[in-house]
């Protein structure tokens, strides 16, 4: 199955092993994995700071770049919201919605479409799951604490088909950790306090490896984690799903 | 005037006390998820409820006019106002005619929105406050920071103090029971003496022409039953077609606001005691006009259980009175710009759009959505900070051309590898307040995937 690679702008630019461990993983699984080289971003950090007239030239970019996939894959849940959801203010042609359509999270191609059932992979540590809030309730990748309906996660049962993982139950399993794009800056303080309330209830756990369907929030919690020097380390589930060594 | 964020950091800088309001405020969503997952057709109800709300609010004329005839029916005199002013002005007058001097209320954001305590005090009438909550932040002096625990802020150690205080109990004593006992002896004369009752109204019943306040103090009833004169206070949005629908919204109000099945009263007003006088005052405020707003009118569908307020990350951690607004919290900041998009303008950001908060709504409130609409709205009108707008900008220009981001992105690796620490954390940098910057790679993914793929 030919695919083609969305790689998210900071994942590009300051996680490139997450990237790496996204296309390792497609080719893995069989899928011929494509990264159109002029790439950038979703748009999504001017559109959610209210400036979404600034974002449409970004998204026409992106229009361009991918509209040739069937498949878009993207190691974020929260990007795949963003261009699903908010792409609308463009003109719907064939090829806007051919690529909205299109456009999945990493998880959610290999739960929905390759239907994953074994991986060959092991990563024998305590992890806790922090899930992303866009991919969470904005893809539905999970059931959530909120809603009335039968628990699912399908972030955790790709990660439950990792040998050795021990996958911890934390006290608020959906709470958002404070990132949330520019509202990291522009909301600093309260933005780092729910951060550090996040780690606090895996570091309460026990916690080694901090995973998630996003890096945004990782890059977030990593940032409070290494300033307060705590024992935890974040990874990508790509990574995990990948066997990344520690 | 201090913005949403600068009185967040400011409520933040007692850490202990924040994680203390954010245990207390999570500890009710938890109370709500247990109640709520007791009832296998929750989604049912909250797609229900949000129907019979589309449906009356697209019909509203219609039923309040209805409303209106069946309440007159019933003997009871109704008002229209259609701002605050208005609204205080009636209920001023209609003590006047009465000659009150001493008022009960119990709890009304309603009259909080149109500042109607202030009003009556003005012109020389005592407002006493019976719900708990409201008594204490009344006698405080501070307005609520919550609309269905107005006084959640607070400890018990500080109520004994302000108890101490204004009710003579003992001093240092913060005992729950002991105090709530101070504060029912104390309301006890404050019914016993009051001339006339206030009530808000949770619903309004086109059908009956009746009235429904929901109380878990009794406090509606004891006013409503003691005074000779009653009157009831509601938004125009307040109002539901007929009787049969009101077991969906209080089988939804109670669970989503405290975890309870059912608040301890459902108090029914259709007509005036014998000898008495009921009056119902309906209020447009601004509602006619969030109605004609296309995306944002199902904001009028909120029945104030406040579950957003408990559940919202940023609220448990930033107090009510950091949104300035009588009601607070997500949904408090998508009425708000409704009022003054200029003055509120902060609220709306004042989210990481993670929308719990639109997941626990009982009436299926698209809030997230509306927040990130209104953000939209804010920068188009002009009220968005230079800095942010010119950042935006430039972003939009440098992610639309892959060679400006390339190199752009090169510089930015290049800086935060090799700049000395006090360039990089210094009051410019935001981000790094609480937290590291990554630790950049040398090479992008995009140069790794050339070296790695393409040349191979």
């Amino acid at each position: 199955m030919k695919v083609g690679l969305f790689i998210p702008c900071y994942i590009d630019q300051f996680y490139p092993q997450v990237g790496i461990a996204t296309l390792e993983l497609l080719e893995k699984l069989g899928c011929e994995a494509e990264y159109p080289p002029g790439q950038t971003c979703c748009g999504q950090p001017m559109a959610n700071t209210g400036c979404e007239r600034d974002a449409i030239a970004t998204y026409h970019h992106f229009i361009d770049t991918f509209q040739a996939y069937d498949h878009i894959v993207t190691p974020s849940g929260s990007c795949t919201y963003h261009v699903r959801k908010h792409y609308d203010i463009i003109e719907q042609t064939e090829a806007v919605k051919k690529v909205r359509s299109g456009v999945l999270d990493l998880s959610e191609f290999l739960h929905d479409v390759l239907k994953v059932s074994s991986l060959d992979s092991r990563f024998p540590h305590r992890v806790g799951l922090h899930q992303s809030c866009h991919g969470l309730r904005g893809l539905r990748l999970g059931s959530g604490t909120e809603r009335v309906v039968e628990p699912n996660s399908k972030l955790e049962a790709l990660l439950r088909l990792v040998d050795g993982i021990e996958l911890v139950e934390l006290s608020r399993p959906d709470e958002c950790c404070g990132f949330g794009g520019t509202f990291a800056i522009n909301q600093p303080d309260i933005s780092v306090k729910m951060g550090k309330s996040r780690i606090a209830d895996h570091e309460s756990k026990g916690v080694e490896v901090l995973t998630a369907g996003d890096m945004s929030c990782l890059m977030h919690l990593e940032g409070i984690i290494r300033r307060q020097k705590k024992n935890i380390r974040v990874k990508h589930i790509a990574e995990i799903l990948n066997g990344a060594p520690l | 005037m201090k913005q949403h964020a600068d009185k967040a950091a400011d409520f933040l800088r007692n850490e202990a006390r924040a994680d203390w309001h954010d245990e207390a405020l999570w500890f009710v969503r938890a109370k709500r998820d247990k109640a709520t997952h007791g009832v296998p057709e929750w989604e049912t109800l909250r797609e229900l409820a949000s129907g019979i709300k589309e449906h009356t609010l697209s019909n509203l004329d219609g039923y309040l006019e209805q409303f209106e005839a069946n309440a007159r029916q019933n003997g009871v005199y109704v008002h229209w106002a259609s701002n605050a002013a208005e609204h205080n002005s009636i209920v001023h007058g209609i003590l006047i005619a009465h000659e009150v001097k001493r008022l009960v209320k119990s709890k009304s954001m309603l009259t909080e929105e149109c500042g109607l305590n202030e009003y009556l005090a003005e012109h020389g009438i005592e407002v006493v406050d019976t719900d708990l909550g409201e008594r204490i932040i009344q006698l405080k002096g501070e307005p609520p920071s919550h609309i269905v625990m107005p006084a959640i802020h607070l400890k018990k150690e500080e109520v004994g103090e302000l108890f101490h205080e204004k009710l003579q109990t003992e001093q240092g004593a913060s005992d729950p029971k002991y105090l709530t006992e101070a504060a029912r002896q104390h309301l006890r004369k404050k019914f016993l003496a009051a001339q006339a009752a206030l009530t808000g109204v949770n619903f309004a019943i086109a059908q009956t022409g009746g009235v429904v306040v929901c109380t878990n103090e009794g406090n509606a009833d004891m006013g409503v039953h003691l005074a000779p004169l009653q009157i009831h206070s509601m938004g125009i949005e307040k109002v539901i077609p007929r009787a049969e629908h009101l077991g969906v919204f209080t089988r939804l109000l109670a669970r989503s606001a405290t975890g309870q099945p059912i608040t301890i009263y459902t108090s029914h007003y259709h007509r005036p005691k014998a000898g008495g006088e009921m009056h119902i005052v309906i209020v447009d405020n601004g509602r006619s006009a969030q109605l004609g707003r296309q995306g944002y009118r199902n904001a009028l569908k909120c029945i104030r259980c406040g579950a957003c307020m408990n559940t919202c990350p940023i609220y448990r951690r930033s107090g009510g009175h950091s949104y300035g607004y009588t009601i607070p919290g997500p949904i408090g900041s998508i009425l708000t710009p409704g009022i003054s998009l200029e003055r509120y303008s902060n609220l709306p950001f004042a989210s990481t759009l993670c929308g719990s908060c639109s997941d626990v709504c009982p009436v299926k409130i698209n809030i997230h959505e509306q927040l990130y609409n209104w953000r939209q709205d804010i920068a188009k009108a002009g009220h968005l900070p230079v800095a942010k707008k010119q950042g935006m900008r430039w972003a939009g220009l440098v992610l639309a051309r892959p060679k400006w981001y390339g190199a752009f992105g090169k510089l930015a690796r290049w800086a935060i590898r090799r700049l000395p620490r006090f360039m990089l954390y210094n009051s410019l940098n935001l981000w790094g307040k609480g937290r590291d910057l990554p630790e950049p790679p040398e090479q992008s993914f995009k140069e790794w995937y050339h070296k790695n793929r393409i040349k191979k």
